[in-house]
């Protein structure tokens, strides 16, 4: 496929890359997803960053995947999007 | 090949010509005899009748000699890679390319004149091509590839480009086409845009028009918004950073909304035409994407208003005896001018049975006053757009426009005692201060007659202000289109 260029219509004052999302400055108060991608003993690992994150002050909500093969439903972003501050997705077993 | 001549030519031909096909003899000819190179735009195995003709398929011989016709003769200089195209025959004519060879019976068996054909580096499209091709420095803005796979549209939403509504990619070779709109330097700073104040290239705001939409001969027009919403009396960082609705209400006078086809007349506050369209959004993106100005950023209205896409419209100036906005700002009727009015939603004033100008004058004066609330006096300008059946009644009764004023000034006398808080059981209304004072709905200078809408329909409107006005806000701002 051909690549594409274009110009630039901002005053180039951010870099071109896109932009991370504003970072929490603190847990306290805020809620964090964690999503569960479904590999095995996920959820024993989770619980344990539930905890640590309750510790200092967040509160938690508990998503998961359907499938870890595939990329999240697209409702399921919306929810976490929706609901969450922050969210915290469980790559791996 | 004449070895004692120490000038060169180039011929540029396409096989698609019929002259170039005519004078193949002649490119025989002077092969044998000059120094030459031939270029040829479309088939490198054309002219068949030489060895080691050039392939300029890429044009960039072509576009850097400014070939406009082929067959194109030019004569370079010695010890010179870079013809100066100052000399040169077009076409075939036998006689002068005699001359110009100095070689006599040129093509003697060909008929001795034939008109050349277009060069394909006019078609159209291609010279903004070229020129994105190989003047690529003149567009210093950043650029940004994508990958591969990624969808253009798509990545223009996702980097934060839009307002919300598709925009047209900024490719280089559109811009370079919107670029053509204007003789100004694409590097010619107009100004500093709020809310960041970075300073805007004529380049950024032609970027800005193709994602808009604008066509290239929108840029003046647009270039002049820009500069208005750029003047300090327009106050646009407070205006963007506002809780209150309002945004920049563009009104086009003059002969330029008949060059761009503007429309001033059915549904003249609507959409459906091109240039209403994207000139205002053009503005709009500008900030945003320039200054930096985002809803829920610097951008803190409550509520907004549906304008903030894009408001922008033309005067109905039919009548010569009826002044134009622009007019009455101090501009000639042949003067184009674009003014730029703080404002926000539309209003109607229906009056289907006022049939006297003091009858559909009081309408109007009625409903003016609830121009940000009924109590609120001297605070929001307005613009009062009369519509064509409107305008009759008033004519027919004898009225100018400037008669309207005085009249509409008049009717919205008002005693500060019957705007005081409390007064109607509404908690709102003018301070104490102003018990005692004759107020005018209006300060001086903050209502404004245009003229615009369909024939059919007795129904003129209101554009409300911002309630910052004057001095101490926004006032309208005018703009002489280059």
């Amino acid at each position: 496929m051909q690549n594409q260029t274009m110009l630039d219509p901002t005053s180039e004052l951010s870099p071109v890359e896109r932009q991370l999302n504003p970072r929490l400055e603190s847990l306290a108060g805020s809620t964090v997803g964690l999503l569960d991608i479904s590999k095995p003993r996920g959820k024993e690992f989770l619980d344990e960053v539930a905890s640590q994150l309750q510790e200092l002050g967040a509160k938690v909500k508990r998503y998961s995947k359907p499938t870890f093969a595939r990329v999240a439903p697209l409702e399921l972003n919306q929810l976490i999007s929706n609901e969450c501050d922050a969210v915290i997705e469980g790559l791996a077993d | 090949m004449n070895s004692t001549s120490s000038q060169s030519y180039a011929l540029v031909v396409k096989k698609a010509c019929p002259t170039c096909e005519l004078i193949e003899p002649v490119i025989a000819q002077l092969f044998n005899q000059l120094q030459l190179e031939v270029y040829v735009q479309d088939d490198p195995a054309f002219p068949a009748c030489i060895e080691n003709k050039i392939d300029d398929r890429s044009l960039e011989f072509s576009y850097h000699n400014d070939i406009e016709i082929v067959p194109t003769l030019i004569r370079t200089q010695p010890d010179s890679t870079e013809p100066t195209g100052a000399e040169r025959v077009v076409g075939w004519n036998r006689e002068e390319w005699e001359k110009f060879t100095g070689i006599e019976s040129l093509g003697s068996n060909i008929d001795p004149f034939k008109p050349g054909c277009g060069s394909l580096t006019l078609e159209p499209g291609m010279p903004e091509i070229l020129a994105a091709r190989f003047k690529a420095d003149t567009l210093k803005s950043r650029r940004v590839d994508l990958a591969g796979a990624e969808d253009i549209m798509e990545a223009c939403y996702e980097r934060g480009w839009s307002d919300g509504l598709p925009v047209v990619p900024p490719t280089p070779v559109r811009v370079m086409r919107m670029l053509a709109g204007t003789d100004r330097s694409p590097t010619e700073i107009i100004g500093k845009v709020p809310p960041d104040y970075v300073e805007c290239s004529v380049e950024k705001v032609a970027i800005n028009a193709v994602m808009a939409g604008c066509k290239p001969e929108y840029l003046p027009t647009v270039l002049a918004v820009v500069e208005a919403a750029l003047q300090d009396a327009f106050c646009m960082h407070g205006l963007l950073c506002t809780t209150y609705f309002s945004s920049p209400v563009v009104i086009v006078n003059g002969p330029v909304t008949r060059h761009i086809d503007m429309n001033s007349g059915i549904n003249a506050l609507g959409q459906g035409n091109r240039a209403n369209a994207t000139i205002g959004r053009a503005l709009q993106l500008i900030v945003r994407n320039v200054g930096g100005g985002k809803p829920g950023g610097i951008d803190r209205a409550t509520l907004g208003n549906p304008g903030k896409y894009t408001f922008c419209f033309s005067e109905d100036e039919s009548d010569p005896q009826w002044p134009s906005l622009a007019m009455d700002r101090g501009y000639q009727r042949g003067d184009s001018v674009v003014s730029l009015f703080a404002g926000d939603g539309v209003q109607p004033v229906l009056d289907q049975l006022s049939r006297t100008p003091e009858s559909l004058a009081r309408s109007f004066a009625a409903s003016l006053r609830s121009v940000a609330h009924v109590k609120k006096f001297g605070m929001a300008d307005a613009i009062l757009v009369v519509c064509p059946e409107h305008r009759r009644v008033l004519k027919e009764g004898g009225w100018t426009k400037e008669k309207l004023k005085q009249a509409l000034f008049d009717e919205l006398m008002t005693p500060g005692t019957e705007l005081m808080p409390g007064v109607d059981g509404i908690a709102e209304g003018m301070p104490e201060k102003f018990k005692d004072k004759l107020l005018n709905k209006f300060r001086d200078d903050g209502l404004h007659i245009v003229t615009a809408g369909g024939t059919a329909g007795m129904f003129s409107a209101i554009i409300s202000g911002w309630v910052a006005s004057g001095d101490k806000g926004s006032q309208m701002v005018s703009q002489v289109v280059k």
